[in-house]
């Protein structure tokens, strides 16, 4: 069998598959976050909470009201999104005039609050959400036994990053957008409802992470520290995507999860801090990230 | 990175802008006086172990301040220098036998190499990319923290003896302690107080509100960064020193980024570039996470909200807010 | 007036005799009250205090029981203060529970230096009876080396005799992983490899895929709380179990096993020293337990909580003082224990509180009846064989 530093080929296509496969969670997470950082200058530390919620909110509709998983994937991201808006227009859009600071700190705060009253209400073992029965089972590949759920969580997470970037290069509505991020105040002066589009825009950024948080739900633990946890790499993977660029994050999130995947084979224990040591390096190369152009 | 300048052209807005004058620094020299008295007073009425607790926590958010509200750099990465320097003095005094004051030694000059280090490494990016990197490297030491073998992984180095002062005087009487606690806290007090009023500080805050006009002033702004960056991580290393000495233990809790973003967080309530709102951040946050423990699962929920209300309402901290209203920089 | 005065002064005399006449006793219970310990310990842990205090009649029998109890966030520095200041200021002379080991080891150290008592049962480190132990400390559950006997020995002798580890790369993982491979190894097992997953893991596919490649015909879980779920939930999703390998989980509670469910958790093989659904003593329990709790059925900690609490009140009512927590420990290794939940038992000179320790299989969905309806019972493993031998941890307390 080849081998490569002595890992059987095979293993390695089943760990990059797998590595991809993460890098899907980080990419729909890192889309959002960028796209919130591009428009409202915010650092939204609560996106990790709203990821959360993204899977609690799938696990109430099934329990109490009896909506399956296709059914949520579509109405958790709205409530999530709903919930996002209400935040904005309460809490964020008081510090858009402020440093940078602020605006973490601010959502850090909201993200205590949120996971804190989640533990509350539903301990932290975490409750049990089960694969859609449609996607049960698996492929089993050359290489590997591919459980078809993760399949689908690639091709999920592909179609809607490809519907998101379509929406900001290609349409009026995203070029707008694109506008707002570059200059806002000519913008609002050609009579663009500026402070409604940044709303609408986190709306949108925090239901991509009740949206990652539902796909998470059937193969992770639906806990309240989940989000927490992931947070951290995720604002990695911005920075390293260059902040504020929507296709060097998604792009960025991908390869990560591809960079960490090869990690967990060679040498595990540091998987979680691999891509911090690749942040550095990016960042002293090339000061504004991969993809993002110079300040 | 995109043009948002119009949303946001307040990045200097950290600090206050009153002057200061001469009556001021008299009104300084009292206000120290005032604290060295209770001092010397406070561990006949309150318990002592929560005083030193306060106070390394609160020369370390005044270590924090020195780089933030002075230097302009927003560090997200302190609990490296805090911690790898409280493993540093614990080990040296438990392993090695050191002395207190030689194992504190220990551990401050840890820190100092390590903020030699990685200062060198963050002061050439500017902004949030200064903050990213510095928590980068903060993880990565949180990464050798729980690899490395002397640092006994989630379990710390425990059990480390408080030992004599210069071989003599026995640390084991919570009141002795207290006055070693006491001295080096006032001694790190006055030392950020000369330096922030030192020539060298008055630079500082020139490249903090302006730098390209720090540069055509000549100034080589980028030693200037590394030189505060190091005085932080050094006193920052002193207080984590001297917390491993109090609690005889260091533990992966004093190098995770939480405690990077309590340090944050005390600094903000208490007042972010005022000489004494660190301390009173401190006392505030240090008193909450003391008397709410019994609230259990609550914690994090009063913890987010103060949070919340700290940024809402009065951004200029506790400190910056008496400051504001009395007219007189504090 | 006069007279009513002094029948006042007269009946306030008594009342202060009365107190005095009582012994008073405060038991603090130190737990994880908001992180990944909190079902495992926790609110429940309080409760379970509060019901040793009230079935014991501690008014009747000259005590007088205050329980309060506090979060130490499985940090080992705020769990020490709060240790040290409870002892110091508030007067407390017993501290229970101290989940998380590094936390336990703190409190430990605390509690030896102001000689009171320490009764741990959440936390695994057999430490606290081995290199750590002191005369003022009591170990109840369990610990990895019981664990790893339990599961461990257990496996091979049902004929798992290769293993992979999935282990959590921190101190408690590495250890309950060298114990695992030590019984493994006595029995006649081998161990093929094992992987060492930063703490927390979210996703141990990768991991898994590992463990499958090495074909090892158990596949130990060397970690716990949310890690364990993940590992566990995954396990199911790439058909591991299905393929012919097993899972043993070598710490997983009861609460683990009621988040995941029996459909995901189903064939994994675990040893506990407690179950709700033991005796019609362990079921009584409970249900009032569940009543306090929301319906949620107590842990093996919980058990702990409650038994050493027990325990630790009639010593204390032997010697009629609380305060030398030496003394107070010396009684209670000299008594025999006695309790509805882990039967009779008695505490080693190093501080183990022995025990029989279960080994259980998780049900399948058909065989369950209900939501707590999780295991089924495999074997039971007597106290002596499963701990450590006392002459083997390096306890300074052991003589010879």
């Amino acid at each position: 069998m080849t081998t490569i530093f002595g890992v059987p080929m095979q293993a390695l296509f089943g760990q990059l598959l797998l590595g991809l496969i993460n890098g899907s969670f980080y990419a729909i997470l890192s889309l959002g976050l960028a796209i919130i950082f591009g428009l409202l200058n915010i650092i939204n530390f609560a996106h990790g909470a709203l990821y959360m919620m993204g899977a609690f909110v799938a696990w109430m509709l099934l329990n109490y009201l009896g909506v399956n998983y296709w059914w949520a994937l579509a109405l958790a991201p709205l409530l999530v999104g709903a919930f996002g808006i209400v935040l904005e227009r309460v809490l964020i859009a008081r510090l858009y005039k402020l440093d940078h600071l602020y605006g973490l700190l601010l959502t850090f705060g909201m993200a205590l609050i949120i996971q804190g009253l989640f533990r509350n209400y539903y301990g932290v073992s975490g409750l049990p959400y089960a694969i859609p029965p449609e996607l049960s089972g698996g492929q089993r590949l050359p290489f590997m036994f591919l459980p078809n759920y993760r399949a689908w969580v690639v091709v999920a997470s592909l179609a809607v990053c490809l519907a998101t970037w379509l929406v900001i290069e290609k349409t009026k509505l995203g070029s707008y957008l694109r506008a707002a991020t570059e200059n806002p105040t000519l913008v609002q002066a050609f009579g663009v409802n500026v402070p409604l589009f940044l709303t609408l825009t986190y709306g949108f950024g925090v239901a991509l992470a009740g949206f990652a948080g539902v796909l998470a739900a059937p193969i992770y633990s639906v806990n309240p520290n989940m989000g927490a946890d992931i947070i951290i790499v995720v604002f990695a993977v911005v920075v390293i995507g260059g902040m504020g660029s929507i296709l060097g994050s998604v792009i960025t999130g991908f390869g990560l999860g591809l960079i960490e995947g090869l990690t967990k084979v060679f040498y595990p224990e540091a998987s979680a801090t691999v891509i911090f040591v690749i942040m550095v390096l990016v960042l002293l190369v090339k000061p504004a990230g991969l993809f993002g152009r110079a300040a | 990175m995109a043009d948002t300048a119009a949303l946001a052209p307040a990045d200097a807005a950290i600090a206050p802008v009153i002057s200061e004058g001469r009556d001021d620094r008299a009104l300084h020299r009292r206000i120290m006086l005032g604290i060295a008295v209770f001092l010397a007073v406070a561990p006949f009425v309150l318990y002592p172990v929560f005083l030193m607790k306060v106070l390394c926590f609160g020369l370390f958010a005044l270590a924090f301040n020195l780089l933030l509200g002075y230097g302009g750099l927003l560090s997200f990465g302190h609990a490296a220098y805090f911690g790898m320097a409280s493993y540093l003095c614990a080990y040296a005094a438990k392993v090695w036998g050191l002395s207190p004051e030689l194992a504190i030694l220990c551990g401050t000059l840890t820190a100092a190499l390590l903020g030699l280090v990685f200062g060198a490494l963050a002061i050439r990016r500017q902004g949030i990319y200064f903050s990213m990197i510095t928590l980068a490297l903060a993880q990565m030491a949180f990464f050798f923290s729980l690899q490395a073998k002397f640092t006994g992984g989630e379990d710390g180095i425990q059990a480390v003896p408080r030992g004599a002062l210069f071989g003599t005087i026995s640390l084991a009487d919570d009141r002795a302690l207290y006055g070693l606690v006491a001295l080096v806290f006032m001694g790190g007090l006055l030392l950020i107080y000369r330096i922030i009023h030192s020539p060298f500080g008055q630079v500082l805050k020139a490249i903090r509100d302006n730098e390209p006009r720090a540069i055509s002033l000549g100034y080589r702004v980028n030693q200037y960064k590394l030189a505060v960056f190091v005085l932080s991580a050094t006193l920052a290393g002193l207080a984590g020193s001297t917390k491993a000495i109090v609690f005889q233990l260091a533990s992966l809790t004093d190098v995770h980024w939480a405690m990077s973003g309590e340090v944050v967080l005390m600094t903000l309530v208490g007042g972010m570039g005022t000489v004494f709102g660190p301390i009173i951040g401190a006392l505030v946050i240090v008193t909450m996470e003391t008397y709410l423990a019994q609230f259990g699962a609550w914690v994090t929920i009063i913890q987010g909200v103060v949070f919340v209300l700290c940024v809402l309402l009065f951004r200029e901290g506790i400190v910056g807010l008496i400051a504001r209203i009395t007219r007189r920089p504090l | 007036m006069l007279r009513r005065m002094l029948l006042a002064a007269a009946l306030g005399t008594l009342t202060a005799a009365a107190a005095q006449g009582q012994t008073p006793v405060k038991i603090g219970v130190l737990t994880d009250r908001s992180g990944v310990y909190a079902d495992i310990a926790g609110e429940g842990s309080l409760v379970a205090a509060r019901m040793a205090v009230e079935d014991f009649k501690a008014a009747d029998k000259g005590l007088k029981v205050e329980v309060i109890s506090a979060d130490h966030q499985n940090k080992p520095d705020v769990g020490s203060a709060i240790a040290r200041q409870w002892y110091d200021r508030d007067g407390v002379d017993m501290i229970i529970d101290g989940v998380t080991s590094s936390v336990a080891l703190a409190i430990n150290q605390v509690t030896k230096e102001k000689n009171r008592t320490f009764i741990d049962t959440g936390a695994g480190t057999a430490d606290l009876t081995g290199v750590q132990c002191t005369p003022n400390t009591v170990h109840w559950v369990y610990d990895t080396v019981a664990l790893a006997n339990g599961t461990g020995g257990a496996m091979v002798k049902r004929g798992g005799d290769t293993w992979f580890f999935l282990t959590a790369d921190y101190v408690f993982g590495q250890t309950l992983q060298r114990d695992t491979t030590a019984v493994v190894t006595k029995n006649g097992g081998k161990v093929v490899g094992s992987v060492k997953t930063p703490f927390p893991t979210a996703d141990f596919s990768s991991f898994l895929l590992q463990a499958q490649g090495s074909g090892a015909k158990v596949i130990g879980l060397a970690n716990a709380g949310g890690d364990t779920i993940n590992a566990i939930k995954q396990a199911g999703e790439f058909g591991i179990t299905e393929g012919g390998q097993a899972l043993a989980g070598l710490l997983v509670f009861s609460s683990d096993v009621h988040s995941l469910g029996t459909k995901v958790a189903q064939g994994l093989v675990l040893t506990e020293p407690f179950y709700w659904d033991l005796t019609d003593a362990t079921r009584a329990f409970s249900d009032r337990f569940a009543k306090q709790m929301g319906g949620k059925k107590p842990t093996a900690n919980h058990a702990g909580v409650y038994a050493g609490t027990l325990h630790y009140l009639k010593a204390v009512e032997a010697l009629k003082a609380a305060s030398d927590g030496a003394r107070v420990v010396a009684r209670m290794k000299d008594m025999p224990t006695d309790d509805p939940l882990f039967g009779k038992g008695t505490i080693r000179v190093d501080g183990r509180k022995i025990h029989d320790m279960y080994l259980f299989e998780v049900k399948k969905p058909a065989e369950s009846k209900g939501e707590w309806d999780l295991y089924k019972l495999l074997a039971t493993i007597p106290g002596n064989e499963v701990f450590r031998p006392l002459n083997e941890g390096g306890c300074p307390l052991v003589k010879g």
